[in-house]
């Protein structure tokens, strides 16, 4: 049990850490916090954005088109009249539900699939693995596509298509985490004393391998960001008036010589949230990665 | 050398098979008639029955499969459902813009970071390798979209360096041409070179510290001879890996910029059909890119086993 232990103690010990260079060195500073703060202001403004002093995100105002962003209006005005702020804020909401409602139906299926391949092994891994790599064979932008043109897009079916599309990552994920579990002594003595399967996968196995998947998910949580943008941009994601960061940045390009802020707002923010995504990630990983410790 | 090569190629035919099946079944289980797609929403029943007869969607899916299937090895990938054009010849008038974009952005990509990564493996730790480090971890952060418009912004409406969109052939004006795609090639690059230069990076500071390094060295081999023709090939196997793997990304990175910088390629192609439901084209244009990168990853498996002879076995 020791090196898991001690590599998760960080995570869980009180903050004493002052004491032991170890620990010291992996202190969470402002380049962790400053994203979190970013992060969390994003997804507090789109989770209230109908309770804000907002103008509606549709509401044209021909008075003033086309306006840079001022005093009364910060984000400034599109080609329309709207206000970019509000679009920015309502946008933000398409890019956070799909961005983690998706990972999360991966993250389910995959860890389900990954610790019954790494944990039962023999004929269940390689029917598993095979499935996925099946997945995986084909550039996954493509089957997005296919199913868009034909059934047309909306907000569940792009969560159930790109989580379906993130299962064999996580899957992969959880299986290499289960492999390294599966041989340690702890699950050998659960089995034992008698544990089920069932028992050692969800109170040995599961405690251990749900912390790197939730890290890795937060990766993924990046990613799926950036592809409804990308699915957004081209057209292919919620259909308009929705804002979405996506589209906006669309709108923005046609006059993108004149009026950049149009396109420039919507793209900063989608830039900061997923590098601050990113960052989050990049410090948990290395703060719970045994390899990259000084063990 | 020839075991393992045609252990793959079995595999290839199978992958090869299973995208064909996936394509075509992706395109005919789902809800969306294309006869109704055709004729539209007021269509009688009897002409909707008609043209579904016409195109062969009354018999059996297996049958279709298998029609469809052998026309497709033919070269026969049907005609667009709007335009009426067969579809493999407008793939094939699309497929040089395309796969040039790609060549480009994949040498922009590999010319940022290989030699970034061997710097920065050299002198890791150093100021300069934390200034690269952290220019690549803020690039992975831009999505292809994002850098494609701002290179736009800066390099074609600002400076006026470049055009900002349309398409010349090679054969017809080749330095117009290489002025159209080189800003959507560095958009690709710039957002594909983070993650080969990250594993390079990686890769190259563990061989360094081999002890055949540290017996170079003791030689007295000049550190750009070691590092070059000692250290980046053993270096370069997960390289090599990745950027089969980034392929897929390219394919996402092509669509989108070819449609920013409208240029007349595949992916454009693509993203317009899917616009307007036009299946049939929709269909071969997955089935040619999806295939296409099948056989792109083929051949990186093949480089890989000839860089490194220990995965033959």
């Amino acid at each position: 049990m020791s090196t898991a232990a001690e590599g998760r103690a960080p995570l869980m010990a009180p903050a004493t850490g002052a004491t032991s260079p170890l620990l010291a060195r992996h202190r969470l500073g402002p380049g962790f916090w400053i994203p979190m703060a970013w992060t969390i202001m994003v997804v507090g403004l789109a989770a209230t954005a109908n309770l804000l002093p907002l103008r509606s995100p549709n509401d044209a105002d021909f008075a003033v088109i086309s306006n840079w962003p001022d005093a009364t209006y910060w984000f400034g005005t599109d080609q329309l009249g709207r206000d970019i702020l509000s679009r920015s804020v309502f946008g933000a909401r398409i890019s956070l539900i799909v961005g983690l409602l998706a990972p999360a139906i991966g993250l389910g299926v995959g860890i389900f699939f990954g610790m019954a391949a790494g944990y039962f092994r023999g004929r269940i891994e390689t029917t598993i693995v095979a499935a996925m790599d099946a997945i995986m064979a084909f550039p996954g932008i493509l089957i997005v596509l296919a199913v868009t043109a034909s059934v047309g897009a909306n907000t569940a079916i792009l969560v159930l298509l790109l989580g379906f599309l993130t299962i064999p990552a996580f899957m992969r994920v959880a299986r290499a985490n289960t492999l390294v579990f599966a041989q340690r002594e702890f699950v050998l003595a659960a089995r034992a004393m008698g544990a089920t399967h069932g028992r050692v996968l969800a109170l040995e196995i599961l405690p251990n391998v749900v912390i790197p998947m939730l890290i890795y998910a937060l990766l993924v949580v990046s990613r799926i960001i950036v592809i409804e943008g990308v699915l957004s941009f081209l057209g292919l994601s919620v259909p308009p008036p929705q804002p979405t960061w996506g589209n906006m940045i669309a709108d923005g390009q046609t006059d993108l010589g004149t009026l950049p802020y149009i396109a420039f707002v919507p793209s900063a923010l989608m830039f900061l949230t997923v590098l601050s995504i990113n960052l989050i990630g990049e410090h948990l990983r290395a703060r719970t990665d045994l390899r990259g410790s000084a063990l | 050398m020839m075991h393992y090569f045609l252990r793959k190629v079995v595999r290839l035919v199978l992958v090869l098979l299973l995208v064909a099946a996936a394509t075509f079944l992706l395109l005919n289980l789902l809800p969306g008639d294309v006869a109704l797609t055709l004729l539209g929403n007021e269509a009688t029943p009897a002409a909707i029955s008609q043209v579904r007869a016409e195109l062969g969607l009354d018999r059996p899916l297996v049958l279709r499969f298998l029609h469809w299937l052998i026309g497709f090895m033919q070269g026969d990938l049907g005609r667009s459902t709007i335009t009426q054009v067969p579809v493999l010849e407008s793939i094939i008038d699309r497929i040089p813009v395309t796969a040039e974009l790609m060549l480009l952005s994949q040498a922009f990509a590999l010319l940022l970071a290989v030699p970034a990564g061997v710097l920065c493996a050299y002198k890791a730790g150093s100021r300069i390798d934390r200034l690269i480090s952290s220019a690549a971890l803020f690039l992975l952060a831009a999505p292809v979209f994002i850098t494609a418009i701002m290179l736009m912004f800066l390099f074609a409406l600002k400076l006026r360096w470049l055009p900002s969109t349309g398409y010349v052939p090679f054969t017809r004006d080749p330095a117009g041409n290489l002025a159209h795609l080189a800003l959507p090639a560095l958009a690709i690059g710039l957002s594909e070179w983070p993650p080969l230069f990250a594993v390079l990076r990686a890769d190259m500071i563990k061989t360094l510290q081999q002890d055949y390094i540290a017996f170079a060295k003791a030689k007295g081999l000049s550190p750009a001879f070691i590092l070059l023709r000692h250290a980046l090939r053993p270096s370069s196997f997960t390289l090599v890996t990745i950027a089969g793997l980034q392929i897929g990304a390219a394919i996402t990175g092509a669509l989108v910029v070819e449609t920013i910088f409208g240029l007349p390629g595949v992916g454009r192609m693509l993203t317009g059909a899917v616009y307007n439901r036009d299946l049939m084209l929709v269909q071969g244009c997955v089935a040619v890119i999806s295939i296409g990168y099948v056989l792109i990853n083929f051949g990186v498996d093949m480089i890989y086993a000839l860089l490194d002879p220990r995965i033959r076995q």
